[in-house]
């Protein structure tokens, strides 16, 4: 037995008691030799992941929404240049003068022809000679969100000028979109919920396991007197060394696999994608994953043997 | 928690015990313990004598009648206050059971460490009761070094670091040479001179005559006999004034 100065015995006691030293090393403690802290430790990673993943989706989601909403494109669907040619810039000026209309920009031919460049290929202009007409395409922002009845009055005020306008919110093209991001953000709730309980099923089993091993020990510490919240502390800190360990572990091989993932859509070059990166916040979320995961761990482990225990006289 | 007779540490009343629906392992058994007493529980093997000290030590519960320790209904006594009534008996179990993981000093100090002892008062008087039972080079061997007189020598040691009230140790001498039999027996009558009453389960009738002031249980097919009457008719011991004891 030790012994230490008087100084440092407080300190020394107390992590003692934290890691399961002495008084409380009543169970021999693996401390991560045991499959339990990798088991959290995998658990831990793919809940991080999962979680980083939706958080992404969200990002991604509320940007793009940010940035479409009261976004509208009017699209001037005139075969004759001249014509078409007019309308847009007779639109141009209708808009300007409507209120709620906090910009317009008429995108260049050049802009249009590089946009359905991969679908139609190099060549193909809205000139009065090509072969195929392009529509004029109008970018308008308001000043508020887009509902059927402002595109119907923008409808309404462009009738007069522009007869071949064809007016839609942006958000709309993106809604499938949208319901694709929201329903992979459901899926990783779903893996996150399955995640956690499969860590709890695992806790459960390891502390059953435990208990089962080490049930000579815990009839002696209960024929010395020890009280069923003693031995439910011993296992539960045991556990939860345990998920820490592992928590740790995780988060940092989730870390590294997140890094990666996001350094290979971050050289996609996609605006949509740049949109979803993690902020300080989600960051912040992602390292509680292991806490909560120790918390778990504990609790499960607790409400585990004390379930046990109490068959016991 | 009802009031004690007078003087009474344990008192059985008509206690019959039986695993399962099996017949009974113990029957009719009525008696009462006093403090500073010392007795010795005899009988042949399979008489019942372990299943009396689990009794008594409270890791079962009868079939049927009375238990009461230290004053308390042990049958009714809530499950919550069963280890603060535990804590009040020391046990020296026949294979010792001691934790096999903790070295000897960490088996001794285990009941001490259980009662929420402070740490720093735990190290001395666990030196001091290895030293007494002749453990001091002893004291950080893991059970599974140590021969089988020193674990029955760290046994005892858990047993009484506590100063129990009652100490029932279940043929302690069963595993140890003839000297070292009686050295553990000195062992107990000093304890038992400090208080303690000292409950000794053995079939070595030789023991018996060590102890001249000891009290005879003997159990035949789980009943008990009383052949000295000291059962029936307790001899009036004082029990050590509290002021004497340790």
């Amino acid at each position: 037995m030790k012994s230490y100065p008087a100084f440092a015995r407080g300190p020394v006691h107390a992590w003692r008691r934290f890691f399961g030293i002495g008084e409380t090393e009543l169970v021999p403690q693996a401390r991560l030799s045991g499959p339990m802290p990798w088991v959290i430790a995998i658990m831990v990673a793919l809940t991080v992941i999962a979680s980083a993943a939706g958080l992404a989706l969200r990002n991604t989601a509320q940007a793009a929404a940010a940035e479409l909403e009261g976004g509208i494109t009017v699209q001037i669907v005139e075969a004759a240049p001249e014509a078409r040619k007019a309308q847009a810039q007779a639109s141009v000026k209708r808009l300007q003068e409507t209120r709620s209309v906090v910009s317009v920009r008429l995108v260049p031919e050049q802009e249009v022809n590089s946009l359905i460049e991969p679908w139609l290929g190099s060549g193909t202009d809205s000139t009065p000679d090509a072969e195929i007409p392009v529509p004029a395409l109008i970018d308008v922002r308001i000043d508020r969100e887009v509902t059927p009845a402002r595109l119907a009055e923008i409808q309404d005020a462009l009738g007069k000028v522009a007869p071949s306008a064809r007016i839609d919110a942006q958000s709309t093209w993106l809604e499938p979109v949208f319901d694709a991001i929201e329903s992979l953000q459901w899926l990783a709730i779903a893996l996150i919920v399955l995640l956690t309980i499969a860590l709890g099923a695992a806790v459960l089993l390891a502390a059953r396991t435990a208990l089962g091993t080490n049930r000579d020990t815990i009839e002696i510490v209960h024929l010395l007197g020890g009280t069923d919240r003693q031995i439910a502390r011993v296992f539960q800190r045991s556990i939860g060394v345990d998920a820490a360990g592992g928590g740790a572990v995780g988060l940092v091989l989730a870390i590294v696999v997140i890094m990666f993932l996001g350094r290979r859509f971050a050289s996609l070059g996609a605006g949509m994608v740049d949109q979803g990166a993690l902020g300080w916040f989600d960051w912040l979320l992602l390292a509680l994953v292991p806490v909560a995961a120790v918390v778990l761990a504990m609790v499960t482990a607790r409400i585990t043997v004390m379930h046990t225990l109490r068959k016991m006289l | 928690m009802s009031q004690a007779a007078e003087g009474e540490i344990v008192h059985f009343d008509n206690v019959g015990l039986r695993y399962g629906t099996d017949r009974e392992v113990l029957s009719d058994l009525s008696f009462t313990l006093y403090p500073g007493s010392f007795y010795f529980l005899t009988g042949a093997s399979g008489a019942g004598k372990t299943s009396l000290l689990k009794l008594l030590y409270l890791a079962l519960r009868p079939s049927r009648g009375m238990v009461r320790m230290f004053g308390a209904d042990a049958i009714t006594l809530p499950r919550e206050q069963m280890p603060a009534l535990r804590r009040r008996i020391g046990v020296v179990f026949q294979d010792f059971r001691l934790v096999q993981h903790l070295s000897a000093f960490d088996n001794v100090a285990l009941p001490l460490r259980v009662a929420g002892v402070p740490e720093r008062d735990i190290e001395k008087p666990v030196a001091d009761m290895l030293e007494w039972v002749g453990l001091t080079d002893r004291i950080a061997a893991r059970p599974a070094t140590l021969s089988g007189g020193e674990q029955q020598r760290v046994a005892i040691a858990r047993a009484v670091i506590g100063r129990p009230e009652i100490l029932v140790a279940d043929e302690p001498t069963g595993n140890v040479d003839p000297d070292m039999a009686i050295k553990l027996l000195r062992l107990f009558e000093a304890l038992n001179r400090l208080g303690t009453t000292v409950v000794v389960a053995t079939h070595d009738v030789h023991l018996l005559k060590k102890v001249p002031e000891s009290l005879i249980m003997r159990l035949d097919k789980g009943r008990l006999s009383d052949p000295t009457g000291a059962l029936r008719y307790p001899p009036r011991r004082s029990a050590v004034p509290a002021g004497d004891r340790p």
